[in-house]
């Protein structure tokens, strides 16, 4: 990007002010660390300068918004031409109570849906299966069947709203029962537009809410994304996640190139079906964490969207919209604090920054009791007003990639790309992603830093504010959501009552009918749709399947 | 030679936030004791049934799914049932203040929540258990 010349007298210089001003200063006063270091273990020096990116090519490695390698945005206008989606992430107890929180939501100015699922939901049971003690609506909302979709969606103009679902193992009942949801309600599945997450090698690596082993998981996505994009064009068939893989305590590095070698994987995955990339790739959307560290943040999401791009034309995209990585942001739960628990404010605006800076397209911020419980109304507000904050007061939504071009952050996009294409290479040795994670190497590498991030905690070598720094001894007094105690008895009883009034042979003739399409290699989809429009229930859907794959089950490593 | 204290590390549930358990399994291996790991997806009988087998001091159990009060106390009562309340009982997860008590109540001795340092886990075994 510079005249030799220019890096040349830029080197003298730098020399001379290292020798004559810096070093003698820390010679009289050393910095406040001997190595400064980000959580990725990447050294970071004092100073950046043109030096450290005279190999880039501005128009080669840099580029344009909206141009490849997409460096500095996906679209031309980025927020300029609009803001992001503002979609928080939100579901707890019954159908009822969570649909009233997506109008609260809404009317404050939620922009997108997000759902969480309870756990029984997560793994394909109904709510009054045995598993599912204890955790009717804990962590996400029960949806045992398109009854309670309809009740979720009460009212919610969902032709004109997108949704995020968050949800894997039964990814493709789960988004069925969405689309027949719609259509009951005369909305056609060609309108309607959201996400479902859909991404089963995340879970086998990090989250861990996985139902079938690899092979037949890798099928029904293929099968979702194949029906995608012929039938609900303006759904995104998959959310590639590394959200989970940092909150499982990978660094930031791991966590880039962990869900950018998933995201290949599924394009191959698909490409070996048989199905043209100009056609599912578009739909692909990924799922990132914004951590503590501001400047890594910013230059991962910046990197993410370089390789990709670069990936994708390798693979023989030829269409300029399958080489967009598309991104939705959370910011990290796992910073948050159950320690003054208020400062978890100021926490979610630094990483719901570098989000923004980082160009998402679609953002949830964290509420500030979530290391307490689910969170409250208030708490919730708060969390979605700081990116209205972002978004309409702070201007830097005002210009697009603000910090493009800063030696700093070009170096580490950079150097972040350099580190994820070593990881490549090393999961490429071990035969690809799956067998990766059946030798466990993800795990153990995730495993290792969530370890070191502890120690490094536990020996105040990396400080947490307000747990082991600038304590105090305030008792926690923030009020806490409170559930309807009477939601699972509703529940419990709707579904009793689904079962007997339903029509039954209907019921079995479908499962039948989805049986056999799994036992073969039709795709699932419309079988599965069979199922749910004919009202069988989530558990009953899911065992079909789990009768014809089996289950996956993990090593245990520690 | 004094006996290495043996822990039970357990997943109770189907949460599968696994990374508090594995810290933890890890920092008390560190720290001297012998620790077993479940994995995932326990139920509170394969759990009593693995401290059984395993002979184990100390039960230790990770929830964040918010299921605590279900399923820890399923395993309170099992642990009363087999007259095994000589095994230290100790939880954590996101658990709000008030159901601690409740816990504790039950039989839970000991609940750990966010930002524990893994000392304190450790110091608290050591004090509390019964070899």
């Amino acid at each position: 990007m510079y005249d030799k010349k220019d890096i040349n007298k830029i080197k003298e210089k730098k020399v001379e002010w290292e020798k004559n001003h810096y070093s003698k200063l820390i010679k009289n006063q050393a910095e406040r660390k001997d190595k400064f270091e980000n959580l990725s273990g990447t050294e970071i020096r004092n100073i950046y300068t043109p030096e450290d990116i005279e190999h880039l090519n501005y128009t080669k490695d840099i580029g344009f918004p909206g141009q490849y390698p997409f460096l500095r945005g996906i679209h031309s206008t980025m927020h300029r031409g609009r803001l992001w989606t503002m979609r928080q992430f939100a579901g707890f107890g019954s159908a009822e109570e969570t649909n009233e929180r997506y109008k609260y939501l809404l009317k404050h100015g939620e922009t997108g849906l997000s759902v969480a699922f309870d756990y029984p939901t997560l793994y394909g049971y109904d709510t009054d299966h045995p598993l599912s003690r204890g955790e009717f609506g804990k962590c996400g909302v029960a949806v045992s069947s398109l009854k309670d979709m309809e009740i979720l969606f009460d009212g919610i103009p969902v032709d004109k709203v997108t949704t995020s679902m968050t949800i894997n193992g039964p990814a493709a009942i789960i988004w069925a029962m969405y689309i027949a949801n719609a259509e009951n309600r005369g909305i056609s599945k060609d309108i309607i537009g959201g996400t479902i997450q859909n991404d089963i090698l995340k879970e086998y690596i990090a989250q861990k809410s996985f139902i079938f082993p690899p092979e037949p998981s890798m099928r029904l996505i293929v099968d979702t994304f194949e029906y995608g994009f012929k039938q609900v064009p303006k759904w995104n068939t998959i959310s590639i996640s590394g959200y989970h893989i940092r909150e499982a305590g990978s660094t930031a590095v791991q966590e880039l190139a962990f869900t950018l070698g998933d995201g290949i994987e599924y394009v191959k995955a698909a490409m070996k079906r048989g199905l043209e990339i100009d056609k599912f790739a578009p739909r692909l959307s990924f799922f990132f964490n914004s951590h503590n560290d501001f400047f890594e943040e910013i230059a991962k999401y910046r990197a993410a969207r370089r390789i990709w791009a670069k990936e994708l034309k390798k693979l023989g995209a030829k269409k300029s919209r399958s080489l967009l990585m598309r991104f939705h942001t959370q910011t990290a739960g796992c910073t948050l604090t159950a320690q003054q628990p208020e400062i978890n404010i100021v926490r979610v605006t630094m990483q719901a920054l570098s989000a923004v800076l980082g160009g998402t397209q679609s953002l949830h911020t964290n509420s500030m009791d979530e290391a307490l419980a689910l969170p409250s109304e208030k708490a919730v507000r708060i969390a979605l007003r700081t990116q209205q904050i972002i978004a309409e007061e702070s201007g830097v939504t005002d210009t697009i990639d603000p910090l493009g071009g800063s030696y700093y952050i070009e170096w580490l996009t950079d150097k972040m790309e350099e580190k994820t294409y070593n990881y490549f290479d090393r999961i490429e040795k071990l035969g690809g992603v799956i067998p990766a994670i059946e030798k466990g190497f993800f795990q153990r590498e995730i495993a290792e830093s969530a370890y070191k991030y502890q120690k490094d905690v536990d020996e105040n070598k990396y400080t947490i504010v307000g747990v082991n720094k600038y304590k105090t001894d305030d008792e926690i007094s923030i009020p806490i959501l409170k559930m309807d105690e009477e939601g699972e008895k509703r529940q419990i009883n709707r579904l009793e009552k689904l079962r007997k009034e339903r029509d039954n042979l209907k019921v079995e003739k479908n499962l039948k009918h989805l049986k056999k399409a799994a036992e073969g290699d039709k795709n699932m989809m419309p079988y599965i749709l069979d199922c749910v429009h004919s009202y069988a229930t989530l558990g009953e859907t899911c065992g079909v399947l789990r009768e014809v794959f089996g289950e996956y089950e993990e090593p245990a490593i520690y | 030679m004094e006996r290495k204290i043996r822990v039970l590390i357990a997943k109770p549930g189907l949460d599968g936030h696994d990374r508090g358990a594995k810290i933890v399994a890890r920092a008390l291996r560190n720290a001297g004791m012998e620790v077993i790991y479940t994995g995932l997806h326990q139920t509170a009988d394969m759990i009593i049934e693995t401290a059984i087998q395993e002979d184990v001091d100390v039960i230790g159990l990770s929830l964040l799914s918010g299921a605590h009060m279900t399923l820890f106390i399923d395993v309170t009562k099992l642990l009363k049932k087999k007259n095994m309340q000589d095994v230290l009982f100790i939880g954590g997860g996101i658990i709000p203040k008030e159901d601690v008590s409740v816990l504790k109540k039950a039989g839970v001795d000991g609940v750990f929540g966010p930002g524990t340092h893994t000392e304190d886990i450790v110091v608290f075994i050591k004090n509390n258990v019964k070899l």
